[in-house]
């Protein structure tokens, strides 16, 4: 059959096919059992049309077509509000125990010079000066005097959200930087996990050395749970995706890489909920001096055991290991 | 082929090319979704300003989402940032499919990664060394951007009327023609000459009474107008007495379905 005649002959259901796939697109009604026959169709009218070496402008034509049907067909799954409560329930403990290795390297590199830091600076203090400049050692000496009035009072509300919104915006950051940095064959990764446990070990050393002990341990016990860990994990998926780079095994770099990347999407995703929730705790409840040391130092082991028991107990169910 | 277009298989055996977006589109896109976010954000800060501590803490949160999960948002729902879809851009997965979530996420993650040491030199060598330019983003969430056409009618051309081509044509001498009759609007006339030239043996076995165009023209007008009625032959266009062959055919094929 020449080209011409094809065309006249299937002109009439192209167009059909092309209105039904305007409706689909604009997720309007329409009849949607018609589609999947006439992509069928279609696709067939292409093999046809390459085969006898119809002109390119038709193969164009009916490629676009096909084009705007493919991607109406072929979706991959996406995440759902019911995918989310399973993964909840067992693909985000799951998927961190599958990593339990890796994310044990990870909390080492950031524990390890936090707790090194602290006993140096108990031991030698004047090295706090060598690691931070005086004015941040000021400015966090004055975040956490005992003597200041404010925190005799909870903060008030409005500034809890202000610091709330701080805590999302810095902490998730954060988070996302590390494992980002991490493709670097993970030397970003190890980098933001050093430094962050560094930190943290000189001021914490800093404040408990000059008699903060109280003010600062309560506010960090509690969101900690959430916030160090979550940001061990990301440098953990850093970590697994770099070292993808570093010792492909048998696949091509990229193909190692790219398998490695889909396996930390759960931790990934699991990490945002976690900070979320340590946004909260940290603007709600952490900075609320009001409380009694005992029971935010309650609270907050509370909050380490809650933390610990759901990665080790949660969703055993039907775990392969 | 030296373009960039990559073939697509579909289940169905069908191949569909995907043209990859170079770094210009790319980067234009992106100035363009810096600007809106940056616009957003100025707006934003300045009404949620007037709310004090309030305002400030959405104003942070806000920011979070524009810096981090504005290019989600739009590539997961709609396929494209408002950007990308300004230049006809579109996210997908390496097999041509819409994409998801999960690997949204991750290449606009890795957008950090891309960004360093300044400006996304990273993402821009990356690109330039990958044969689909891709970013680190984009290699390790398996997605492409990929160039769309606006979709367009079936081009109909006016045809002079057909004629017998002297020898018989395989099937990509027959193409050769075809695209030559159906693209001769976008040759300039010295270029459609060569072409026709090369083609000398063959018209010149063309019977002279074939042709009846004005005696003022020149031979290589002569000849492509002389082409492009073989092109139409090879078409299917034909002259009278169409519409009783085409009911034939048709009732034919329609069995055969």
């Amino acid at each position: 059959m020449k080209q011409a005649l094809f065309e006249q002959m299937n002109q009439p259901f192209w167009q059909e096919y092309a209105e039904l796939v305007g409706l689909l697109e604009k997720k309007q009604t329409c009849d949607f059992r018609q589609f999947v026959p006439a992509y069928r169709r279609l696709c067939q009218h292409i093999a046809i049309a390459r085969h006898r070496g119809y002109s390119p402008h038709l193969v164009e034509y009916l490629n676009q077509l096909n084009w705007r049907g493919h991607q109406l067909l072929y979706k991959r799954p996406s995440m759902t509000w019911i995918g989310l409560m399973g993964f909840l329930r067992f693909g985000f403990p799951q998927a961190v125990r599958a990593h339990a290795k890796v994310i044990s390297i990870a909390s080492l590199l950031m524990y390890g010079p936090s707790l090194v830091l602290i006993a140096l600076i108990l031991w030698q203090p004047d090295w706090v000066y060598s690691l931070l400049d005086s004015h941040e050692v000021a400015r966090f000496e004055a975040m956490y005097d005992p003597d200041a009035e404010r925190l005799g009072e909870a903060r008030d509300a409005e500034s809890n959200v202000h610091m709330f919104g701080f805590y999302i915006q810095n902490n998730i950051s954060v988070a996302f930087r590390t494992f980002a940095t991490g493709i670097a064959f993970t030397l970003g990764s190890l980098f933001f996990l050093v430094f962050n446990g560094v930190y943290f070990g000189a001021v914490a050393g800093h404040l408990s050395h000059i008699g903060y002990t109280e003010p600062f341990w309560t506010f960090v016990v509690a969101h900690s749970a959430f916030e160090v860990t979550a940001i061990t994990f990301a440098g953990a998926a850093g970590i697994k995706m770099g070292f993808a780079l570093l010792a492909p095994g048998l696949q091509t770099r990229a193909q190692a890489l790219q398998r490695a990347a889909r396996d930390v999407v759960p931790i990934l995703y699991g990490t945002i909920l976690m900070l979320v929730i340590a946004a909260f705790i940290e603007a709600f409840w952490s900075s609320n001096h009001s409380i009694s040391a005992a029971i935010k130092y309650s609270v907050g082991g509370g909050m380490w055991l809650l933390v610990l028991l759901y990665f080790l107990r949660v969703g055993r169910w039907r775990e392969s290991i | 082929m030296l373009d960039t277009a990559v073939a697509i298989e579909t289940p169905e055996g069908i191949d569909f090319d995907l043209v990859p977006s170079g770094p210009v589109a790319r980067i234009l896109a992106y100035l363009a979704d810096l600007l809106i976010r940056g616009v957003v954000m100025i707006a934003l800060s300045f009404f949620l300003g007037l709310l004090g501590g309030l305002g400030s803490g959405l104003i942070l949160v806000c920011y979070f989402f524009l810096e981090w999960l504005y290019p989600v948002v739009f590539e997961v729902t709609k396929g494209a940032t408002p950007g990308k879809k300004w230049l006809n851009l579109k996210v997908v997965h390496d097999d041509g499919t819409p994409v998801t979530l999960s690997s949204s996420l991750l290449r606009n993650l890795l957008r950090t990664a891309d960004f360093l040491p300044f400006f996304y030199a990273t993402g821009l060598i990356s690109m330039l060394c990958n044969g689909q330019f891709k970013r680190l983003g984009d290699i390790a969430a398996g997605t492409l951007v990929v160039q769309l056409t606006p979709p367009q009618a079936l081009p109909s051309q006016e045809l002079p009327a057909p004629m017998l081509p002297p020898v018989a044509l395989t099937q990509s001498e027959q193409a050769a023609v075809i695209q030559f009759t159906l693209r001769q609007e976008v040759l300039s006339k010295p270029r459609q000459a060569e072409l026709v030239s090369i083609l000398e043996p063959l018209m010149d076995k063309l019977p002279e009474n074939a042709y009846a165009g004005d005696s003022g023209e020149s031979v290589d007008e002569k000849r492509v107008k002389q082409l492009r009625q073989i092109g139409a032959y090879l078409l299917g266009k034909t002259g009278q007495g169409q519409t009783e062959q085409d009911s034939s055919v048709r009732a034919h094929v329609d069995k055969r379905l």
